[in-house]
């Protein structure tokens, strides 16, 4: 049995833990707002810009002059994935269900007879994958030096894996991230991004069914699209583990806090019940020694 | 008559207003866009687009870098990558 004083003790720090987990999962609910609204925010662009590929992908027959990243290198040995991981922890199981999800689609690839490598964002990937594939991975992308990843670092990521695929160091990526559902609930999803999959053609309602002038011609503005478009997609997978990451945190910290009640309450028990036990001691040997006089 | 007009940037909804005209920096040299246009689409160069808001009114400039003009029947979508000022 531990001493009263231990219990004590044990009560004071279990309560100093609840207070830490309290506002931590406030703060993720604040910023968990922000996250959705800049995913919201970001639909618009990405909406307009797949609805753009999509009425001049369906112009274009794709051959072998078109743009790399339309056709592809003609071949599909070497898959990269990149996935996009959170920098800080504290969020539940969502980089471990991530990882896990990059992991499955890696070893079908790796039972195809294909190479699989790794490009990672955000810090909490690298040890586990690292542990899984310690020389598969080609690359990381750091995004713990801003506070909030946006279209700048979706660039920096674009422009590296396209000067990688023309390098011709992959044939096909995929992008590994978590689609936000609720503050429960988020989904690892995986995609291609490189070759560029052709989207739906969208019917031609925005135009009215007129004919659609281009300038420069439709293989020139889509070679300045693709990019873009790559662009965008990070862009987009970014700002989803942004607000899947607050979610967790706060599903994950609203947890702990209940948690630190139930052992406070039981510890209290314990501590009431060892103080009574000894008040009781304490009596019986008074009212003993009072006998024997 | 007016011309509806949306400046969108991957961060977000910058402008949706309608507007008298707007004259846009295409690759192939400066369009002016007014209510009626026919559809068109072009890639545009880095300056800036004027927007006027009245007949003979003073534009109102917002400088864009990179980025693609669509006219439909719903108006000018100017899809920019980066909006300064």
């Amino acid at each position: 049995m531990a001493s009263l004083k231990e219990l004590k003790g044990r009560i004071n720090s279990v309560k100093s833990t609840q207070k830490i987990t309290k506002a931590k999962q406030m703060v993720a609910a604040a910023k968990l707002r922000k996250a959705q609204a800049a995913a919201e925010a970001a639909r618009p662009y990405a909406e307009r810009l797949a609805s753009v590929m999509g009425s001049l992908a369906s112009r274009i027959t794709v051959s072998e002059s078109s743009p790399k990243l339309l056709a592809g290198t003609g071949s599909d040995q070497r898959h990269l994935l990149v996935v996009v991981n959170t920098d800080k922890g504290l969020c539940g199981g969502l980089n471990s269900n991530i990882v896990k999800a990059a992991i499955a689609k890696a070893k079908v690839l790796i039972a195809e007879g294909k190479k699989v490598e790794f490009f990672l964002v955000g810090k909490k990937g690298r040890a586990p994958i690292r542990r899984n594939f310690p020389d598969a991975i080609v690359g990381h992308f750091d995004t713990s030096d801003v506070r909030q990843p946006g279209y700048e670092e979706a660039e920096k990521i674009a422009a590296e894996l396209v000067s990688m695929y023309e390098a011709g160091k992959f044939d096909v990526a995929h992008l590994v991230y978590a689609t936000f559902k609720s503050a429960l609930a988020q989904d690892p999803t995986e995609q291609q991004i490189m070759p560029v999959p052709t989207p739906e053609a969208a019917p031609a309602v925005a135009t009215g069914g007129a004919i659609v002038e281009y300038e420069p011609d439709e293989e020139a503005i889509l070679a300045e699209l693709l990019p873009r478009y790559l662009k965008t997609q990070i862009f987009g997978a970014l700002l989803e583990i942004s607000a899947s990451e607050q979610g967790a945190s706060m599903t994950a910290m609203d947890n702990a806090t209940r948690n630190a009640g139930e052992l406070i309450q039981k510890l209290t028990i314990q501590y009431n019940r060892s103080r009574q036990a000894a008040i009781t001691t304490e009596l019986v040997e008074i009212i003993a020694g009072a006998e024997a006089l | 008559m007016a011309l509806h007009f949306e400046l969108v940037t991957p961060a977000k909804l910058v402008l949706s207003e309608d507007v008298y005209m707007v004259v846009v920096p295409g690759e192939e040299g400066e369009f002016g866009v007014l209510e009626g246009h026919a559809p068109f689409m072009s890639t545009i160069r880095d300056g800036a687009v004027q927007v006027y808001r009245t007949a003979g009114g003073q534009p109102e400039e917002i400088k864009v870098r990179g980025g693609f003009a669509e006219v439909g029947v719903n108006g000018l979508t100017v899809l920019a990558e980066h909006v300064e000022g």
